[in-house]
């Protein structure tokens, strides 16, 4: 595994399959009666958030809590350039402090490669502005792998599109297997997702088809090289999805000229009953949260079987165990020379 | 010990890349150009294989002061200047404060001459405080000591139609121009970076072409109804090209010049989200340098001016949209014009002596300068080796006081070798003379 984990596009599909096999050994520890592994005992998992972001930073907390690091959340939220500490120099102060890991939630786009520039450990991007949030695209991927494997929904011995006709046994069986096939439509804010950037490039590295929906204001200007569809029509798609991503829309959109209003942006790309009657049985339907219920997604879908978006939190700690883990892992040997030398 | 203000023989340089002869400076002015001058009591200075430059003219240079002399100062900035082979910059009015009176342009006129490197000629804000609202009191500034002729509010785009329209009509009672930053405000709320596949994919808000295209269709037909002079700052798109080619062919009274980084470096240095790639107008993609290029070459970009835009480090050791917008130039302009225009064929040193020195010094009023290499002008000469090893550029060498070279570590091509302001070597041998 690589250094950092910055952009989704960091992750080849062995790499990304290996961290949903690893977190699928870890999920394991969840259901123990003590939930602690020792492997990362003695090291130092800073969490440095710009944004709040309770959900993400607690996932990351229990994630290297889990694995017995020793972990320090560093709210740095308010800071800027005119105001408080550069963003090198808060770098340099916990470099200073040895630091294994930082991860690291920031509005500016970007924020987390530029970190990875003056720090020697690993970074972490936990969501770097409008650009990407990779760990959540890992938790979709591992959602999904989970949910539609062990419904049977697709098949995992060979690429091919979705359906019922690939039945399938036990989640064990899912280990070393992709996405191939699945078909995974993205709905909402699209511009401004970092959600759905990481998830067009894991998805679609992992084998996944991906469309994404939304109004035109809300797609990103240049999309072309994108690898997956666009669509403006959220009814055609439904009945061809095996799983539905739906993103928080903000009400600031609305007087920022991106769509009419809220109802009306409801009437066109929400999900409610009605929609959801058009997915295929199999289907399943994720958030990454929080949601806005009765706009995007309506509570009757929300709270249905097919919704996966309590399983979304509950896998997000397992997948960050597994990345924590993963790039931490590495790093091992170093550590020791250094005992040794003392 | 060299004198540096007496008189030269520059024996065997060839002028602007065409006949090789020899050029005798005395009192300020071009003696005579010719073969075999004999040295007499001048200084000879071996000029084989360099070409002669009418002295380079920059439209638009950043030199910080007053306010921000920890980024540059008239004298770091036009030592800068004489090292790239300037004898004449303009020095942009976004100063702190503001270059909108004439007390602050004759003190930064002052400033420039005490220096010494070249001629600075001041800008002066259109708008009081670069703010937008209210006429900058332009004639009073014309009328000082700094005799100012170009008027921008760069770095903010006089985006009232109205207050355009009465910026251009006003000035031409002194024979001033209005040198616009073309960039429509309301489609570039919080822009970072081109808008196009690159943005897109680092989630940066996109800075659409159309932007800056708006803004020069609407100040074209600005500049056409009233008969006024305008100037386009730092044209970076292809669209905007063939509207300028557009408004010229009309005869409208439009000039326009480009950046030697718009010239060269295109959006996807972005990817790493080094802000040392962040300047506005910001980095287009491979098809507008492309029309960029070709459009300087046919003359429908008037010049090449740097944009000089120093920042201390602070500034762009940040994440990207907290830094600065602005690239240094001064010290690599000519050179990244042979990489981009001269190596590539689309122009000869004729047409450099042109577009970095004639036309430049034509739109900006600038007496004296922008001369060809002949007796009896004023002895304004840059002096360049463009058979020079290609050689890494490495910011912390430069003399401008700021580091954010967008084109540290890439190989230009040449090297200015002496520059003459007046007859005065501020340039020998690649260095400053004092």
């Amino acid at each position: 595994m690589k250094r950092h984990l910055i952009s989704a596009a960091d992750l080849s599909r062995e790499e990304a399959v290996l961290v949903l096999d690893t977190a699928e050994e870890l999920a394991s520890v969840a259901g123990r009666p003590i939930r602690k592994l020792p492997t990362l005992r003695g090291r130092t998992v800073v969490n440095l958030f710009y944004e709040d972001s309770t959900r993400t930073r607690t996932s990351f907390e229990a994630a290297a809590k889990r694995l017995s690091a020793d972990v320090i959340n560093f709210s740095a939220k308010g800071s800027s350039v005119a105001k408080g500490e550069s963003l090198k120099d808060t770098a340099l102060t916990l470099e200073a402090m040895g630091t294994d890991a930082i991860v690291v939630r920031h509005s500016a786009s970007g924020a987390p490669h530029r970190l990875a520039g003056w720090v020697t450990g690993s970074v972490i991007n936990a969501g770097d502005g409008t650009h990407e949030h990779p760990t959540q695209a890992l938790l979709d991927a591992f959602t999904i792998r989970q949910r539609l494997g062990a419904a049977g929904g697709y098949s995992t011995s060979q690429p091919g599109p979705a359906g019922h006709s690939a039945v399938k046994g036990h989640n064990a069986d899912l280990r070393g297997t992709g996405l191939d096939g699945v078909r995974v439509t993205i709905v909402g804010d699209i511009l401004h997702s970092r959600v759905a950037r990481s998830n067009v490039l894991l998805l679609s590295t992992l084998g996944a088809e991906v469309t994404l929906v939304a109004p035109p204001t809300l797609i990103p200007y240049a999309v072309a090289s994108w690898p997956c569809k666009i669509s403006y029509d959220l009814g055609a798609e439904l009945g061809q999805s095996d799983v539905v991503m739906m993103l928080r829309v903000q009400h600031e959109r609305m007087t920022a000229a991106y769509f009419p209003s809220i109802r009306e942006y409801r009437r066109r790309y929400g999900l409610d009953a009605d929609r959801m009657a058009l997915l295929p049985e199999h289907a399943i339907v994720m958030h990454p949260g929080p949601m806005n219920r009765g706009v995007e997604i309506a509570a009757e879908v929300a709270d249905s079987p097919r919704s996966s978006i309590v399983a979304q939190v509950a896998n997000g700690v397992t997948v960050r165990m597994a990345v924590l883990y993963l790039l931490l892992g590495g790093a091992e040997e170093t550590a020791s020379e250094r005992e040794a030398l003392l | 010990m060299t004198d540096v203000t007496g008189e030269w023989l520059i024996k065997g340089a060839s002028i602007a890349g065409g006949q090789v002869v020899d050029i005798r400076l005395a009192d300020g002015l071009i003696a005579a150009v010719g073969p075999g001058l004999s040295a007499g009591a001048a200084q000879v200075l071996d000029a084989a294989g360099l070409v002669a430059l009418p002295g380079l003219v920059d439209l638009h240079t950043h030199l910080r002061e007053p306010g921000r002399e920890d980024a540059e100062t008239v004298e770091t900035g036009t030592r800068a200047a004489a090292l790239g082979g300037f004898t004449a910059v303009h020095a942009m009015a976004n100063t702190e404060p503001v270059a909108d009176t004439a007390g602050v342009v004759e003190q930064v006129w002052r400033l420039g001459q005490q220096a010494g490197y070249v001629d600075v000629r001041p800008v002066g804000a259109v708008t009081v405080g670069l703010g937008g609202k209210q006429l900058a009191e332009l004639g009073a500034m014309a009328d000082s000591a700094a005799r100012v002729r170009v008027f921008s509010d760069d770095g903010h785009c006089v985006a009232d139609p109205l207050l355009m329209r009465r910026a251009l009509e006003y000035v031409k009672a002194f024979d001033g121009v209005i040198a616009q930053h073309a960039q429509e405000p309301r489609l570039t709320e919080g822009a970072q970076l081109n808008e196009g596949e690159v943005a897109s994919r680092l989630g940066l808000s996109g800075w659409p072409a159309a932007a800056e295209e708006a803004i020069i269709a609407r100040d074209c037909l600005l500049a056409a109804h009233t008969g006024s002079a305008l100037h386009v700052c730092h044209v970076s798109t292809a669209g905007s090209v063939e509207i300028i080619r557009w408004a010229k062919s009309k005869g409208w009274r439009v000039t326009a010049e480009v950046t030697p980084h718009h010239l060269l470096l295109t959006d996807d240095l972005a990817g790493g989200y080094d802000p040392v790639f962040k300047v506005n107008p910001p980095l287009r993609t491979p098809a507008d340098v492309d029309a960029l290029r070709a459009a300087l070459a046919d003359g429908t970009i008037d010049c090449v001016a740097t944009d000089h835009a120093p920042h201390p480090v602070e500034a762009k050791e940040a994440e990207w949209a907290a830094a600065a917008n602005g690239m240094t130039g001064l010290e690599t302009a000519l050179r990244v014009v042979q990489l981009a225009m001269v190596d590539t064929g689309l122009i000869d040193w004729a047409g450099v002596a042109d577009r970095m020195s004639a036309r430049p010094a034509r739109i900006g009023r600038v007496a004296g300068h922008g001369q060809p290499v002949a007796a009896g002008g004023q002895a304004h000469i840059t002096l360049y080796d463009p058979a020079a090893a290609p050689e890494a550029v490495e910011p912390a060498t430069h003399a401008s006081k700021s580091r954010n070279s967008p084109f540290a570590g890439m190989a230009l091509p040449g090297r200015v070798v002496a520059t003459f302001l007046r007859g005065t070597a501020t340039v020998l041998d690649g260095k400053v003379t004092r």
